[in-house]
């Protein structure tokens, strides 16, 4: 789950992390109130997506009057801000964080991730801050270094140390930048986050160290222990399609091709996508039922494919374990139904009474294309298309 | 003699008088598993299926002799679960449950440090269908039936995609010695590497399968210890050709964040590690097939 980048900050600041004085808006009205009560000459709005390169997008206006905050404000209100990662489609901008100017003296680049090889934290920072960690990676990857942080006792002092003289920070400020890394990653051990990236850290002219930008991702699967997380998801920031899937068990992820899916098992799911794509298709989306694809689940497929108006053609590929086959065969009849489908529909099953199931399935006058294996299925699918 | 389990192995069922847990204990006694009893804490004396409870799992090994368990318990309380099976001398342990978050998965990774390595629990997923040694012992949730005894390995991230595999190889009369789910979450019990190195000195193996997927470094480690210390072929297929970058792909651990985790990197590491390709999901069965009658 991402939060947004105000979000990040409060929690950053609840860790010790210093932060720019801000406050966050709906308004132009609020806008100009909220940069008098910040104070100061200066101040950036910022245009609150789930995005980074906001700012290339059009999404960060500085502004050196209340009056422009506000004329700022109400441009990127109810916006849709297309960056580098939100796709064509864009995302939707229905908050501002208005926030004030600083002077930057150096940018660094500070990022907290789950390294999955050596199954701990890693801490990475460089000195190259504003740059995206890609291309850091790319084009600096000398300046990149490392932390890697025994989760038993958290990181230490000696370690938030180490990068921070290797940020090459002066001395005076070295014990307030060991803090601020210290806190990064408490909030990143003690919120159940996968991500919390300060890009770019910076070093101002008053030689504060302030963290002016923020994103953080936290797990789903720990959101049953992190209620005041999960109450920070925006459903405006995910697709439609994507919100209506998650509220009801499925998982599911829009794609650009027109040939819908509804498959059991994660890996099965992606396998049947790749099959699509060799057979010549494209598929429209990654929907996993679940490996016991129950006849409610199928009906919810049913309902979120087709309120896709991409899919020309659904595939429908379930092997079934101990959920027999003749049971989802009863489920797709059940779903077909309650939901009209007006495209061309391939299933396939396979495993336990795949002869019951099919026979269920002719039995029932529904009409579709039958398919036994998966290649078979991806070559049926494809052809439907013409 | 087998990967992780055998005709003998004794299993409780942590979690076992739950829907999930009655559910797949009976399915796998059906199948011929040799499960002795299982925990349900605060229901220790009584019966369930025939068999007894115990409030843990050292009082279940030490009435039972159990060297085996199974996880049916909700995410909040699986960590520790695993870990009281790692406590308690059993041997294998396998976690079907999806949910774990990944700070508990580091910290049972990381609580098992503690013992030595002939005295480790194997834990085997979170998130997956578990282990499987057709003919002789089923320590998980697969269709018990479509697995042929036989001498392949498969070791899988997903369960379905396992499935298919197994029904693939079975079509064309080839069998499976032991079939491992490793889970499809980012930090999970056993690797792929793990899996492979149990397979290369198993007497009942002749060749591996590895059905991986998008993200992660396992797949690719496993490659490498395949190339530097292994004998049996090892075949293996990536998922998610198709799968945008930065997208959760179903499975929490499937997605693509550094270079060499999309399919496409996967598949030229492996096969600069001597790896035999599946070169799609549909054709697994001819390529192991392929590869058996080189040998």
């Amino acid at each position: 789950m991402d939060i947004h980048e105000y979000q990040a900050k409060k929690i950053l600041s609840n860790f010790g992390v210093t932060i720019p004085r801000g406050g966050i808006v709906y308004s132009p009205e609020n806008a100009e109130n909220k940069a008098r009560e910040i104070g100061g000459s200066r101040w950036v709005v910022k245009a609150q997506i789930h995005s980074g390169a906001r700012g290339k997008a059009g999404g960060i206006i500085i502004c050196d009057s209340p009056l422009e905050v506000a004329q700022a404000t109400d441009k990127l209100l109810g916006k849709k801000l297309v960056t580098n990662q939100t796709g064509p489609e864009g995302k939707i901008v229905n908050r501002i964080y208005i926030e004030e100017a600083t002077d930057i003296e150096r940018e660094l680049y500070l990022g907290l991730v789950f390294d999955r090889s050596s199954e701990s934290i890693m801490v990475v920072a460089s000195t190259e801050g504003g740059m995206s960690v890609e291309e850091i990676s790319k084009e600096k990857p000398e300046t990149i270094i490392r932390s890697k942080i025994e989760v038993a006792v958290g990181m230490q002092s000696f370690q938030a140390r180490e990068l921070a003289f290797g940020l090459g920070i002066e001395p005076d400020l070295i014990r307030r930048a060991s803090e601020t890394i210290i806190g990064c990653y408490k909030a990143f051990s003690e919120l159940d986050a996968t991500m919390v990236e300060v890009n770019p850290l910076v070093i101002s002219k008053q030689k504060q160290i302030l963290a002016l930008d923020c994103k953080m991702s936290f797990d789903n699967n720990a959101m049953f222990r992190r209620n005041q997380v999960s109450e920070l998801r925006d459903k405006t920031q995910e697709d439609s399609k994507e919100v209506f899937a998650s509220d009801r068990g499925l998982n599911y992820v829009s794609l650009d091709g027109n040939i819908g899916n509804i498959i059991n098992g994660a890996g099965l799911a992606m396998a049947s996508m790749d099959m699509i794509k060799l057979a010549g298709g494209s598929p429209a989306n990654f929907l996993d039922v679940g490996g016991g694809a129950t006849p409610e689940k199928i009906v919810k497929a049913f309902k979120l494919v087709t309120m896709d108006e991409k899919v020309k053609v659904i595939l429908v590929n379930i092997f079934a374990g101990i959920n027999r086959c003749d049971w989802v065969a009863e489920g797709i009849v059940e779903a077909l139904k309650k939901i009209e489908v007006n495209v061309p529909l391939v299933i396939r099953l396979a495993g336990t009474n795949v002869e019951k199931g099919n026979q269920i399935l002719k039995e029932s006058k529904i009409n579709y294309i039958e398919a036994n294996t998966l290649e078979d299925a991806a070559n049926k699918a494809v052809a439907a298309l013409k | 003699m087998t990967v992780l389990i055998d005709k003998n192995s004794k299993i409780i069922i942590q979690g076992f008088t739950g829907k999930m847990g009655s559910f797949h204990a009976d399915e796998m006694i059906k199948y011929g598993s040799n499960v002795v009893g299982g925990v349900t804490p605060g229901k220790g004396g009584s019966k369930h299926l025939n068999l007894p409870v115990f409030n843990t799992v050292k009082d279940a090994v030490s009435e039972t002799g159990a060297d085996a368990s199974i996880l049916f318990v909700p995410p909040a309380f699986a960590a520790d679960s695993a870990m009281e099976a790692a406590d308690s001398g059993i041997k294998t342990c396998v976690a079907i449950v999806d949910g774990i978050p990944s700070h508990d998965m580091i910290r049972i990774k990381r609580y098992m440090r503690r013992y030595t390595k002939s005295s480790k629990m194997t834990l085997v997923g979170p998130n997956c269908a578990g282990i499987i040694s057709p003919g002789k012992s089923m320590l998980g949730i697969m269709p018990g039936h479509i697995y042929k005894e036989g001498r392949i390995g498969i070791i899988s991230r997903s369960g379905t995609l396992g499935y298919e595999a197994a029904q693939q190889l079975k079509n064309l009369n080839i069998g499976v010695s032991t079939s491992v789910g490793i889970g499809g979450d980012p930090i999970n019990g056993s690797s792929f590497r793990d899996i492979i190195e149990k397979f290369e000195t198993d007497d009942e193996t002749d060749a591996i399968l590895m059905i991986g997927e998008i993200g992660g470094p396992q797949e690719v480690a496993a490659g490498e210890f395949a190339k530097e210390n292994m004998k049996k072929p090892v075949i293996a297929y990536i998922a998610g050709l198709t799968a945008p970058k930065g997208r959760v792909m179903g499975h929490a651990g499937a997605i693509v964040s550094a270079y060499g985790e999309s399919a496409i990197e996967k598949v030229e590491i492996l096969k600069e590690c001597g790896i035999t390709i599946s070169k799609n999901p549909s054709v697994m069965g001819d390529t192991v097939k392929s590869v058996l009658e080189k040998m």
